[in-house]
This record gives C-alpha cells, sequence and structure tokens, in this order.
C-alpha cells in the first residue's frame, strides 16, 4: 500500500505538481451513477480529485454490467455503495459523501451545496433537464456538465464537449435517444463519460476552452 | 429580430412560452438561457422577447 504523499507523488508525476494540487483541493458532484456517472467517478478518482459527492437512488441490476463499473457480486447492492467500495479499491485516499436519494427541487440545493463543479449523469431526459435548470438557477456560480446524446452504435467521433450555456458544457451528439430504441453501449457511454470528466479536469486545472 | 440558436427569427414581441410552442421545443426537455442568464421554467410565459435578444434552448435527449 501507498502512503496517501506517495500516492500523489506518482500522480503528480504524470499531472504535474500544480495541476494536481488543483485537482486533490476540489470537490465535484455526480447526480446519477449509471452509465456516466460511475465512468465519471473512476476518471476523477484516477486523476486525484479531492473528494467526490456521489448521488444515486438505485440499486444495481443485470441490466447495467453491460455498461456501468460494476461487479456482479455487487447485483442488489445501493450503487452508492458499491461504486464507493470500488473507488476506495482504486486509491483509499479519495474523499466520498455518498447520497443514496431521489433528487429533486427540494434537496438539490443542499446535496450540491459544497461541490465546485456539478456532472449531470441521469439517463431520463427531463430528469436532465430538471437538474440544469435547477442548477443554474439555484446557484450563481456554479458550473454544470451535461451528457446527452451516446446511445446506439454510431460513430463515437460524433461525441464532443460544447459550451452551449453561460455555465453549461454539453457531452454527447445531442441526438441519439435511447427512447429511440437504439441501444446503449459500454464503448459509446464511456466516450461521452470520459468528455464529462475530462471538461472538468481541464475547468478544474485552470483549460476554459 | 430574436437571436436563436445562432439564427435570427422574427419573433419580438412574443413571450419565450409561445416562442418556444411555436418551435416544437417540449418544455420539459429543454433549458432555456437569455442573454447568458438561465430563464426560470415559471417565468416562460412572462418573459417577453426584444429586438437583440439573444436566446439559447439546449434540449436533452435519454440515455446514461
Amino acid at each position: 500500500m501507498l502512503t496517501k504523499d506517495e500516492w500523489l507523488e506518482a500522480l503528480s508525476a504524470r499531472h504535474g505538481k500544480a495541476r494536481q494540487e488543483r485537482l486533490v483541493n476540489s470537490t465535484v458532484a455526480i447526480c446519477g451513477l449509471g452509465g456516466l456517472g460511475s465512468n465519471i467517478a473512476i476518471s476523477l478518482t484516477r486523476a486525484g480529485v479531492g473528494k467526490l459527492i456521489l448521488i444515486d437512488f438505485d440499486k444495481v441490476d443485470p441490466s447495467n454490467l453491460n455498461r456501468q463499473q460494476y461487479k456482479m457480486c455487487q447485483l442488489g447492492m445501493f450503487k452508492t455503495e458499491a461504486l464507493s467500495e470500488n473507488l476506495k479499491e482504486i486509491t483509499p485516499y479519495v474523499g466520498i459523501e455518498y447520497h443514496t436519494v431521489k433528487m429533486d427541487d427540494d434537496n438539490i440545493e443542499e446535496l450540491l451545496k459544497d461541490a465546485d463543479i456539478v456532472c449531470e449523469a441521469f439517463d431520463k431526459a427531463e430528469n436532465k433537464a430538471m437538474l440544469v435548470n435547477a442548477v443554474l438557477e439555484k446557484f450563481k456560480e456554479k458550473i454544470i456538465i451535461s451528457g446527452s446524446g451516446m446511445a446506439g452504435f454510431g460513430s463515437a467521433n460524433t461525441i464532443s464537449t460544447k459550451k452551449v450555456m453561460k455555465r453549461l458544457y454539453l457531452c454527447g451528439d445531442t441526438t441519439s435517444d435511447v427512447n429511440d430504441g437504439i441501444g446503449l453501449v459500454a464503448s459509446r457511454v464511456m466516450v461521452c463519460a470520459a468528455h464529462e470528466a475530462h471538461m472538468v479536469i481541464r475547468l478544474l486545472t485552470g483549460e476554459e476552452k | 429580430m430574436v437571436k436563436i440558436n445562432g439564427n435570427d427569427h422574427d419573433l419580438a414581441g412574443r413571450s419565450v412560452a409561445e416562442v418556444l410552442a411555436e418551435l416544437g421545443y417540449e418544455t420539459g426537455r429543454i433549458a432555456v438561457e437569455k442573454d447568458e442568464e438561465i430563464i426560470p421554467k415559471s417565468a416562460y410565459g412572462q418573459t417577453i422577447l426584444k429586438d437583440g435578444d439573444t436566446i439559447e434552448v439546449v434540449s436533452f435527449v435519454g440515455g446514461g
């Protein structure tokens, strides 16, 4: 086992000391721990983001195993607990606060108040819209990064990150809807999740564009 | 003229709610920004667009 200093030194060797310091002093909220959220959480943990706020009400289900970062032995566990376990195996030094709740207009402010950046990683379009609206309305400074359009087996090259509002970045192809019956596959969902995680890392380390 | 997602529309004087309906947006799946400020959903009806306003409408699709 590495000490915390040894772990940070290893990360700094890859990311640079100044960037690592910013990452380790940051808090990121991940709303929804499915295909997007579980993969975002792994990238941010590996990058050494200091604290993650993980939010999901659901349990690990067989239909999740095709793309979400859970194991068969975790079926039936709350995603918050299963993912915390998996992230702590990557590094015990990631700070985790988790909430096994359904997000709504009444609890969003309290759940997200400590987050520097919020990741929207829900499944349903209506919930994505609800969260984005709520974050932009209730907080005057926070940035939210959302994933929209990653269903199907189309090219991964159509997934991109765009700054679409002053404090909203949108990752995805913006059109592929899972409700069109086109499926949802690990590789394409992970590309979108990686776009979200990468924008978080870029913003936290001072790359604004 | 009102700029909506980069295109000019002759819709000054109309409310955001009317414009969204006319352009076929489902209000439950979108976020709307006017001049870099989010418009709360509860204000779509009473927000009247004027010449020179810049509107961004972001639509979400399912999957995650």
